[in-house]
């Protein structure tokens, strides 16, 4: 399947979501500048992780008005899969394509390592070769993943499956002690109400190969492949 | 030195860090006085920082020849073959002066310039590694440096997305007013791309890439090479500040013109900005170089000749396009959103021309800035108190009675620790090659397309160089290769740091000499080739020197990347092998220091052969896939490699493991047994099948090996003739260990 992976100025992850993409799961995949209007015919979309723009003014806040984001909005519309990990996950909430908003860390300082994540629903294109419940170990890299939002909207996303993923321990307690960076409700990652958008902060990519000594975050594109073709063989196909 | 005298005064040049005679030599070169331009312009190039002059002489002694060798010292990084068509490229650099006067910026921006070293040779950076020196935690003067550095570091390296994967840091009151922050950079280019910093091919033009220039930095380099007083945080102003989105950029941009081919050479506007940049790039080109100041793109007007010459602001290039290339450098410039301007060419008369508006401000022979600035051979003794320092009469010192306490203090000491809390705050993954991260002998990182790895380690060992410069410059060295080889790695190349004092005294320059020539030998006996590195003298304040300090940063080859070892036991049942003596080696040892507070003694002599012996050996029993775990035993000796062995690895499959070890003592002290640090030794860990294997080729090398227990339960059980030392739970050990960095920074 045809994977584009958007190329902000201050992508640093965009590299690493096209290896994995192209040399451990032998996929298509195009980087895509943010300078360009049009996606092409894709499949998927990443959004991938870095410092946008520096992470000036605010994390995503000045990626989310570049000129692709228009066609990221409209491959939307028309059910795209768009991932967007860490810095990518921020540049969606400032779009307005996931709800909510980041605040820096609690403890103010970055933190890169590997945490717990429960796989809260598996039954999303993103997660689907995992199972509800499944513990996770993936790393985290950022300085602002404190996940914020207000009541209702929270409230929102619990009713509608929204929350994907979540900080907990290695048995999968959801404990406050196992929350990284003070995110409500210990949220490491939400997708959209239609079901096609997710946003996580840690790094599936960084997980994906047997020598990095974990593969846990494989599945999560393995997922996305398999929801394409299956929705592929379901289409009739075209003349 | 903002407002600038038009007249040339003895306080003038003085004020310029220049001596007299060598102001002589400038009437000389020139056949004329110099303006202030050009005084300003000799005061930087002839700096010790950038000129190199008092220890020139002496950095000859290191071997710098290598069938891998691509690139030797010299040029921006030096570069070696790894094979499939690619070479390592590396170098590391001090950044401490301004570290102590802004430790946020000072150290941000030395992560910029390292990284710009990196990619100016067309390599993209993979690895970041920093050593840092800083003065005991219990001062909060000490914290805020630590703090403040550290998260400079973070800053710079997470934002630019080049992963900091390791380093070291150790802490002592010399360093209170004069830390040290060294960063390692390694790149990888293909080797047929490498490209230099030449200003070739007369005509060609000379372009001007990145950051406006401001009056930030001016005379950053002359600081540098100048001792400190109270005031020097006064210097504040000459500390630049750092942007590290603009430097990602700008290498971004960098790389896609080498990829399309369009530069002759390339050079950093680091230290002394567009001066060194200039000079050195005609010089190494043997041409010249001819500039038109008013393209240069600036942040502020009215800037002099003067000021612009001299500005360190960050994150600017200086390109030599081939003629008719320059528009399509411009055209990836605009993409990425970086100031670019042809501002001037290169000629064939040899010499450095500034003009502003078409009239000549500057005409300095390029040669005179460059090769022939002034060296010294500073005369050297000994100091008066050296003898007093290598007196130890251990005999007078009681044995350990209470193993387990001093094994909790040792693992509890700073410099022990672990620094978990530092590299937490460190992307050590972007790029995902970080195959081995922080925390174990050496970082690992993997090079895509290849079946290879390469490990990277920085190391130093300060006390050691004071107590005796030449044994402890071939310690840093045997450090860092046995750090390389536990990890499964072939050392294949040497950058240095080398941090003194004030070299114009006598026993300063007796310390670096020394040290240099122990280094030297080191890497001839291992054939190891040095090829690159960098001097900073003058660490120095109100008279203290630190001690000599020289970093190694080695790099080694692993092939194929599997086979590369960490330092944590795996598996219960393995059996514990220790490869190598242990000897009375208590001088200048962490235990001395924590539990007799001395820093006395004389070094372990370390034999040259016998440590390259253990190095073939280790390497053997490596690509021999034997061995489970191989820990360097240094630092608080065999108990505290021990201890850190049962610790932990950070990644998915990482248990801690206990271990149960009996020890033989002969006729040693049990405090040298066990906390004595004794060079030249390995700590393994192997399957039960592989031991005689293991012990076979340990014989067939000539290198002492004992099996000394057993991997397994959740306890460190040392007994010594029988007599039980130390038996404690890894949890209690690890809590003390893992704890110890934050809670004394916050207190």
């Amino acid at each position: 399947m045809k994977w584009g992976v958007i190329v902000f100025p201050g992508s640093n992850c965009d590299r690493d979501c096209a290896h994995v993409l192209a040399d451990v799961l032998d996929q298509d995949v195009n980087l895509i500048w943010h300078g360009d209007s049009s996606l092409g015919e894709l499949d998927a979309v990443v959004l991938p992780g870095g410092f946008s723009y520096g992470d000036y003014l605010r994390t995503g806040a000045i990626a989310q008005l570049s000129p692709i984001m228009h066609a990221v909005q409209e491959f939307t519309r028309t059910g795209g899969l768009v991932l967007g990990i860490c810095n990518g996950f921020q540049i969606l909430l400032e779009a307005g394509l996931l709800p909510g908003a980041m605040l820096p860390n609690v403890g103010l300082s970055f933190i890169c390592e590997d945490v717990r994540v429960k796989v809260e629903n598996a039954d999303t294109p993103f997660t689907r070769h995992y199972e509800s419940g499944q513990v996770i170990r993936l790393p985290i890299a950022h300085a602002e993943g404190n996940y914020h939002t207000d009541p209702v909207t929270q409230a929102a996303l619990q009713a509608n499956a929204q929350i994907v993923f979540r900080y907990c321990r290695t048995d999968g307690t959801v404990t406050e002690q196992a929350n990284p960076n003070g995110s409500l409700d210990n949220i490491a990652g939400i997708r959209n109400a239609a079901g096609n958008v997710l946003g996580l902060m840690p790094h599936p990519e960084r997980c994906a190969e047997a020598l990095l000594d974990n593969e846990d975050g494989q599945l999560l594109f393995r997922s996305m492949i398999d929801s394409v073709m299956s929705r592929q063989a379901e289409k009739p196909a075209a003349s | 030195m903002g407002q600038v005298s038009t007249h040339i005064t003895p306080e003038v040049i003085q004020r310029h860090g220049l001596a007299e005679e060598e102001y002589g030599q400038i009437l000389k070169h020139l056949g004329r006085e110099p303006n202030m331009t050009e005084l300003g312009i000799f005061s930087v190039m002839w700096s010790e920082h950038c000129s190199y002059k008092s220890s020139r002489v002496h950095l000859k002694r290191f071997p710098t020849e290598g069938e891998r060798v691509v690139q030797g010292p010299g040029e921006n990084a030096g570069a070696v073959d790894i094979g499939d068509g690619l070479s390592a490229v590396f170098k590391m650099e001090s950044h401490n002066h301004p570290s102590f006067i802004e430790p946020f910026q000072g150290a941000a921006t030395g992560v910029g310039g390292i990284l710009r070293d990196i990619f100016t040779m067309g390599a993209r950076p993979i690895a970041l590694l920093d050593s840092l020196r800083f003065g005991e935690l219990d001062l909060p003067k000490n914290r805020h440096l630590l703090k403040g550095v550290v998260s400079g570091i973070s800053w710079y390296g997470n934002c630019i997305g080049v992963p900091t994967v390791g380093g070291e840091i150790t802490f002592n009151d010399i360093y209170a007013k004069n830390p040290l922050v060294n960063v390692f950079c390694l790149g990888i280019v293909k080797t047929d791309e490498l490209l230099l910093g030449r200003a070739g091919g007369v005509g060609n033009p000379v372009l001007y890439i990145g950051a406006k220039t401001g009056r930030d930095g001016i005379h950053g380099a002359t600081m540098a090479s100048d001792s400190f007083d109270d005031a020097s945080e006064q210097k504040r102003p000459n500390v630049q500040v750092g942007d590290p989105f603009l430097e990602k950029l700008l290498l971004e941009a960098c790389l896609e013109f080498l990829d399309q081919r369009l530069l002759v050479g390339i050079q950093d506007m680091g230290a002394a900005g567009l001066t060194s940049s200039s000079c050195e790039m005609a010089s190494r080109a043997g041409t010249g170089i001819e500039l038109e100041l008013a393209d240069v793109p600036r942040r502020e007007p009215d800037m002099t000749p003067y000021e612009l010459m001299l500005s360190e602001s960050q994150e600017r290039m200086l390109l030599v396009a081939d003629a008719g290339k320059e528009e399509q450098v411009i055209a990836i410039c605009r993409k990425w959103g970086i100031d670019a301007a042809v501002i001037g060419k290169v000629t064939d008369d040899g010499f450095v021309r500034i003009k502003e508006q078409g009239t000549v401000v500057a005409e300095i022979p390029a040669k005179a800035l460059v090769d022939e600035s002034p060296k010294y051979e500073r005369p050297a003794k000994p100091p008066e108190y050296q003898d007093i320092l290598q007196s130890l009469t251990i005999e007078n010192l009681p044995d350990v009675q209470d193993a387990e306490d001093v094994l909790l203090r040792l693992l509890d000491s700073p410099t022990i620790a672990s620094k978990a809390w530092v590299y937490r705050q460190y992307d050590h993954m972007v790029g995902i090659d970080t195959v081995v991260r922080p925390g174990s002998d050496a970082a690992v990182v993997r090079i895509k397309g290849t079946n290879k790895a390469l490990a990277v380690t920085t190391d130093g060992n300060s006390r050691y160089c004071l107590l005796n410069p030449y044994v402890g410059g071939t310690l840093t060295v045997a450090e860092a290769a046995r750090n390389l080889v536990c990890s499964g790695a072939q050392p294949i190349g040497v950058t240095d740091c080398l941090n003194f004092g004030n070299p114009e005294r006598q026993d300063i320059m007796w310390q670096f000499v020394l040290a240099v020539e122990g280094i030297a030998d080191a890497c001839r006996t291992f054939g190891i080739p040095v090829v690159s590195g960098n001097v900073s003298l003058y660490n120095e304040t109100n008279g203290l020197s630190i001690y000599p300090t020289p970093i190694i940063g080695m790099v080694g080859l692993i092939e194929p990347a599997d086979r590369m070892l960490t330092q944590w036991f795996k598996k219960p049942g393995d059996r514990v092998i220790l490869l190598g003596d242990t000897q009375e080696d208590l001088g200048g040892t962490e235990y001395l220091k924590v539990v007799h507070y001395r820093e006395q003694g004389a070094p372990p002599w370390l034999n040259l052969e016998t440590e390259k012996i253990l190095h073939a050996c280790m390497l053997r029993l490596a690509a021999e896939g034997l061995v489970q775990s191989a820990h360097d035993c240094s630092d608080g000796g065999l108990a505290v490699t021990l201890a850190e062995s049962c610790f932990a690895s950070q990644t998915a499959r990482g248990k801690p493991l206990g271990a149960t070890i009996r020890l033989d003592a002969n006729d040693l002290r049990t405090d040298a047994l066990l906390f004595g640090e004794s060079p030249s030794r390995i700590l393994l860990s192997a399957s039960l099948e592989y031991v005689e294997r293991v012990m076979a080729i340990a014989r067939e090398h000539e290198v002492p090996a004992q099996e000394i227990g057993t991997v397994g339960e959740d306890r460190l059980t040392i007994s010594v003739n029988e007599q039980p030392a130390i038996d404690m739970p890894i949890a209690a050990l690890f809590e003390q260990w893992s704890q110890s960095l934050e809670s004394k920074l916050s207190a």
